[in-house]
């Protein structure tokens, strides 16, 4: 097995380009378990930690780019004002696997179950991903095409993840068997978009994919316009609004039984995570 | 291919195949063997070494990616005179181990959260704790033990 170890992204770029077939590393947490266990064994990895263009985020423009390189420790510690993303990023493994474990990575395992994904697709994320031949820029939903499948060429990386900034409260939260170290069973994130009026909700682990809760948003963003909560934050939902939001979340997903729980154990698991985030993010409001 | 690693502050150099992991280099290259190898795929914590002073899994890193970084060990934990570090010295008191294979990842992860948060609460110390794995204690001790330290280390009474 050959080690590249590129300083820059030109340099990158370049090897990726010579060798498509080589394997893209960063912390390592996801490639690096496969290698142990002999279920993959790539031929050529291409080390991505020491490339300054990945490692970096940044405010541009309204939007917000956050490069594939960032570490969740780093999420945690530079950008605490975006709640859902840091509380996504806490509940990743351990330190040890905040420390090293990336977005790019996420992004690139495409696992249903990456905690960053749901967050990603709740922002309307675009997912950036660059070659020698250019740069070009996929929704996250034209991105993750199915389960540890992504839309990335062969010769290209995947330089970070850009979205819109949203104003209003907003949470991730998910449920597995132990609050550390946990490949979650159900995720959701929620965000209430304040200028559009509008509520967002993306799933994880419960489907192929990440999936949006398109019905219950617009139910949602329907209901809280009803109660008159956009122009004022005191007024409430019932909690049979809030409880009939979470059968409307649960019916965005398309579960499996797996190792990690049942179908039916995730759909109750939905109906739950999007009542109490509702109730949270107009809790927030209220102050 | 020869990389080289600072080590405890010592600069080494081993000649190593790109596919073996920073783990084994520490142990079966460099002598180092207080590093342990558990799970080697990232669960039970027992590799845990700093890198750049932030902790890592030694297990789920290649050694050529670690090239030029600073590494600390179990080993460089004590003082050259053999003076156990506090933290040591606090799970010995605490009797924070039993059989001992989990003690040198529990050891970094506490050095990194107590370089960070002199004050953790047990509640901090158990949430930093998550990632290493201990079969014989249940825990209690090695919790105790990090606060021990910690109390010490302030120079509280």
């Amino acid at each position: 097995m050959d080690v590249y170890l590129p300083r820059t992204l030109p340099e990158a770029l370049e090897l990726k380009a010579r060798h498509p077939e080589a394997m893209p590393i960063a912390g390592g947490t996801d490639v690096m378990v496969d290698i142990n266990f002999d279920r993959h064994r790539p031929t050529a990895l291409i080390d991505l930690t020491r490339i300054p263009e990945l490692a970096v985020w940044r405010r541009e423009d309204g939007h917000i780019f956050l490069g594939a390189g960032v570490t969740y420790t780093r999420i945690m510690q530079e950008l605490p004002g975006l709640r859902a993303w840091f509380q996504a990023a806490r509940t990743v493994g351990s330190p040890q696997i905040r420390n090293r474990a990336t977005v790019g990575g996420n992004l690139g395992t495409a696992s249903p179950a990456g905690d960053a994904l749901p967050v990603i697709a709740a922002h309307d994320g675009e997912v950036i991903m660059i070659s020698a031949r250019g740069e070009r820029s996929l929704a996250w939903h034209e991105f993750l095409v199915g389960v540890k499948r992504n839309a990335l060429h062969p010769d290209e990386l995947i330089a970070g993840v850009r979205w819109r900034t949203v104003r209003g409260p907003g949470s991730f939260s998910k449920i597995g068997t132990r609050n550390a170290m946990v490949i979650s069973m159900a995720g959701l994130c929620l965000l209430l978009d304040e200028e559009a009026r509008a509520v967002r909700v993306a799933l994880g682990s419960v489907a192929p994919t990440i999936v949006r809760a398109a019905e219950a948003e617009a139910f949602a963003a329907a209901e809280i316009a009803r109660a008159g909560a956009w122009d004022d934050p005191k007024a409430t939902l019932s909690e049979g609004t809030l409880a009939e939001f979470g059968e409307r979340v649960t019916g965005a997903a398309k579960p499996i039984d797996d190792i990690r729980g049942t179908a039916r154990y995730r759909r109750h698991a939905c109906v739950v995570l999007g009542r109490r985030a509702l109730a949270w993010a107009l809790a927030d409001r209220r102050g | 291919m020869d990389v080289t690693l600072s080590v405890n502050g010592v600069s080494r150099t081993a000649s190593v195949e790109p596919r073996i992991t920073l783990a084994d280099v520490l142990r079966d290259e460099l002598g180092l063997t207080g590093t342990h190898v558990g799970c080697e795929h990232g669960v039970c914590g027992a590799c845990t070494v700093l890198l750049d002073g932030r902790s890592v899994r030694s297990c789920l890193l290649f050694a050529v990616q670690a090239a030029g970084q600073e590494v600390t060990t179990v080993e460089g934990l004590a003082a050259a005179d053999g003076t156990l570090h506090p933290l040591q010295k606090a799970f010995h008191d605490a009797h924070g181990l039993q059989c001992g294979f989990c003690t040198p990842g529990f050891l970094m992860a506490a050095r990194e959260l107590l370089d960070e948060n002199p004050s953790p609460t047990e509640s901090e110390v158990r949430t930093w704790l998550s990632g290493n794995l201990c079969r014989c204690t249940g825990y209690q001790n090695i919790v105790d033990a990090v606060l021990l330290a910690a109390e010490r280390m302030r120079g509280a009474p």
